[in-house]
């Protein structure tokens, strides 16, 4: 592994701090070109600030970076694009215009920084650039298409191929993966061999360790802004990662769980919102888990946000207790006993700029009032610093702000408001999603508590082994449908799978 | 090398932190330092109630925007508004002769009606809030202006009919323009709009929806319930600026309110950050408008030429505001 510098990206001593937190504490990386780096670790373990600094998006770090044994001064964006370092954001929307063509979107760079003296666009000319991009790197997408038009999957392609426009020699893909299905990831992975063939370097964050494996020669594990261990990955079990990442010794995912459902409690009849949700019928006894299996795209989240009464009024009869809802708003739904934990966090499920006491008081506001209306900061503070201890909350009080916090808190934050109101049905959305493994551990926890006090739970998700690991019973869903009904201990993953990805039983 | 280059950015992280909270209560402090040391009268009680005075109006109004900006809207009606509600309470005593109360009601109820309009338009259409409420700003400043038949509308006006009116303006009425009452229920409406938007939950639930208003959503609370109420406000604290306005001047003039807009906005977006709240906030609004009024009072004494005051005036107001929103762009 250690040849030459040449080709070689080192990171020494890197640390950096934000107002109240130290994010790095003297990190060391090294990636080489041609190679595909895996950088995991847990929530908060400063991946994510690592990479950053190497982006140039932090000028304020003490360290050094040196590329081919070189000194880079990296400080701003460009001072990384210069060196041949690009990454490809999770949120690919902030980094994509909508509202143009893929051929603009990939020639960005050239278009904004290579038209020095010169003021008219060749449109021939982009088009046929870009196509030479997508063609070297065996992509399919019209150039002239819109952005805005395309899949998440195809989206990420045309930032891979925007990087590519320029002499990128290393390309951080930070958690790519995530939001694909298992076809869109294939290709990438297809891309991914490619580039690696063509001398580029790639550093891979990705929380799903069984893709590391099949795309990664090397590991860095990094856990509290350190880095605790790095080899090939070959070396190493996904025991050993995961341990590595905790920092103590992993035991049973999935909490034990103990009691048996009682009567059925909640009841969907019929659920339609256009041609997302064609039809869907579910049941939830009280203290029951059930799980929503299905690809990315298969109509979960449009399913948990109809229940959920997000979509406006759809069609469909609800029923708690025998009870009859009439859900036509969220509003009604959190007054019916209702509670959504919704997938995409930082949009919907929790106010960064607010404090966390004002974050985990939301959905219970009127139970800290005086005479009416007037907030009782007093009661406010108590009943959030409970739930921050309960939930094991990162944070050094409640007046700090959710901006801060990491993925995994955010998560905690955004479950623990709907803990407060005590809601009868409680609908999970890909809870786990880009959360690190101790995180997704107290998650299961607390899901599995509801289910102990007789709450039901619906708990939608595309990973096979959570709903094996968690649930009682499991829905699949295919293409806006539910096209089967499983109990957990009599299926398999294999039958799962299978279901989601619409094939038909014997 | 390393240790001064962290040094140095961590000195000015501080210090753009520094200016972002306490920079508009030191461009203040600022200009009334120059003012006091360069003027003869600027520092007396008479003058300095003066600028209590004189802001009053656009405080007013300004506090009213800056509860629609708090639910993440903008309510550029609030000059028309203000118009509006101007024009009905004077005529109310002009035209129809109605006693003090009656005429107060009146301009109030067409403000609600203002208000639910604005509030209707933005949560049913989905069109950004500002571009609807400049639509209607025109729509509420053409119905003043129909309503007053384009014309000033004051005691012994002459009628279409050819009659002069006979109506009186209350005595009680006028009060409400003049010192000590206008400066008091200035102060009340901050204050008011203070305490609602921090201590109760109705302005906590308004903040959430201005931070995210679908995590709001997602979160149960009726979104849509609390922009109304937000437009309501707004369109009845620009309706209150409007009374007080008649009042001050004893008469409607056309597009009386209109003169407000630019300033009520300019105070409630320097008042984002008075005290790092980083939000609209009351509060910060009347620091806002008192920056705006000690600066055009402090002119006014230094005899700068009423025709160059605005160049002046805006280029305070653009370094008051790179001071508030320079750290947004690191």
């Amino acid at each position: 592994m250690t040849q030459t510098a040449a080709g070689l990206l080192e990171m020494r001593g890197i640390s950096i701090a934000f107002p109240g937190v130290q994010a790095l504490g003297g990190a060391d990386f090294t990636a080489a070109a041609g190679r595909a780096h895996a950088l995991i670790g847990a929530n908060g373990a400063g991946k994510s600030t690592l990479m950053k600094v190497l982006a140039g998006a932090y000028g304020h770090y003490t360290g050094s970076i040196r590329i081919d044994g070189r000194e880079a001064k990296i400080r701003t964006p460009r001072d990384a694009k210069a060196h041949g370092i690009q990454v490809v954001y999770q949120e690919v929307d902030t980094a994509l215009v909508p509202n143009l063509s893929v051929g603009e979107n990939i020639m960005m760079e050239k278009l904004v920084h290579e038209m020095k003296g010169r003021h008219r666009v060749r449109w021939g000319d982009i088009h046929r650039a870009a196509q030479a991009v997508l063609g070297r790197l065996e992509v399919s997408i019209p150039t002239r298409k819109l952005v805005q038009e395309l899949s998440l999957a195809e989206k990420q392609m045309v930032l891979i191929a925007r990087a590519m426009t320029t002499a990128c020699r290393f390309l951080i893909l930070d958690e790519p993966t995530a939001p694909l299905s298992q076809a869109e990831t294939e290709r990438l992975f297809r891309l991914v061999r490619l580039l690696k063939s063509q001398g580029t370097g790639i550093i891979f964050i990705s929380h799903r360790l069984p893709e590391l494996y099949e795309i990664c020669e090397d590991i860095t594990i990094m856990r509290d802004g350190r880095v605790v261990a790095r080899g090939e990955i070959k070396d190493m079990t996904q025991q050993q990662i995961v341990e590595h990442m905790l920092g103590s010794k992993w035991e049973g995912q999935f909490p034990r769980r103990t009691n048996t459902p009682g009567e059925v409690m909640f009841e969907a009849k019929d659920i339609r919102d256009g041609d997302k949700v064609k039809g869907a019928s579910l049941f939830i006894r009280a203290g029951e888990i059930v799980g929503l299996a299905g690809l990315v795209g298969a109509g979960k989240t449009e399913l948990c946000r109809a229940l959920f009464g997000a979509s406006g009024q759809v069609a469909g009869e609800l029923k708690l207790g025998g009870r009859r809802l009439a859900v036509a708003s969220p509003h009604d739904a959190v007054r019916s006993g209702l509670a959504l934990v919704p997938e995409e966090r930082r949009r919907e499920g929790v106010f960064v700029e607010e404090t966390v006491t004002a974050n985990l008081t939301v959905a219970t506001l009127p139970q800290y009032t005086r005479l009416g209306a007037w907030l009782s900061a007093a009661r406010e503070r108590l009943a959030a610093g409970g739930m921050i201890a309960r939930l094991g909350v990162k944070t050094p009080d409640g007046s700090a702000r959710v901006a801060n916090l990491s993925g995994g808190n955010q998560q905690k934050i955004a479950i623990g408001k709907w803990l407060l109101a005590d809601a009868e049905v409680y609908i999970f959305d890909e809870p786990t999603k880009g959360v690190d493994v101790g995180a997704k551990r107290d998650i299961y926890e607390l899901v599995a508590g509801l289910a102990a006090r007789g709450k039901c739970v619906l708990y939608a998700s595309s990973e096979v082994p959570e709903i094996m690991g968690l649930t009682d019973r499991v829905y699949v869903m295919y293409d806006g449908r539910i096209v089967r009904e499983l109990e957990t201990d009599r299926t398999s993953e294999d039958e799962i799978m299978l279901y989601s990805t619409g094939g038909t039983g014997s | 090398m390393k240790t001064t280059d962290t040094g140095a950015a961590l000195k000015g992280f501080r210090l753009f932190d520094w200016l972002y909270k306490y920079g508009t209560l030191l461009t203040i402090v600022l200009l009334i330092v120059i003012f006091w040391a360069s003027t003869d009268h600027f520092f007396s009680n008479t003058n300095l109630i003066n600028i209590l005075r004189s802001i009053s109006i656009v405080t007013i109004i300004a506090t009213g925007l800056t509860v629609s900006l708090a639910v993440g809207g903008f309510d550029l009606s609030v000059g028309s508004t203000a118009s509006v509600a101007c024009a009905v309470v004077i005529s109310m005593f002009v035209w129809h002769g109605q006693p003090l109360g009656v005429g107060i009601a009146a301009a109030l109820m067409a403000c609600l009606v203002v208000g639910l309009v604005n509030a209707l338009l933005v949560t049913r259409f989905n069109i950004q809030d500002m571009l609807m409420t400049l639509a209607t700003m025109f729509v509420f400043q053409g119905l003043a202006l129909t309503y007053s038949r384009g014309a000033t509308i004051s005691e012994n006006m002459i009628l279409p009919s050819g009659d002069f009116a006979t109506g009186k303006i209350p005595q009680s009425f006028s009060l409400l323009g003049r010192v000590p009452w206008i400066i008091i229920i200035m102060l009340i409406v901050v204050l008011a709009v203070h305490l609602f938007l921090n201590y109760t939950k109705y302005g906590r639930y308004m903040y959430m929806i201005g931070g995210n208003p679908e995590a709001a959503k997602l979160s149960g609370i009726p979104v849509n319930r609390y922009r109304l109420l937000a437009y309501v406000i707004s369109a009845l604290l620009a309706g209150l600026g409007g009374i007080v306005l008649g009042a001050r001047v004893g008469s409607a003039e056309v597009n009386a309110g209109a003169p407000y807009l630019m300033e009520a906005v300019a105070a409630a977006f320097i008042g984002f950050s008075v005290l790092g709240s980083g939000k609209p906030n009351a509060l910060g609004t009347f620091a806002g408008a008192v920056l705006i009024g000690v600066l055009s009072n402090g002119l006014i004494m230094l005899s700068v030429p009423y025709y160059a005051m605005d160049i002046v005036k805006g280029g305070v107001l653009a370094a008051a505001l790179a001071i508030t929103y320079f750290r947004g762009r690191h």
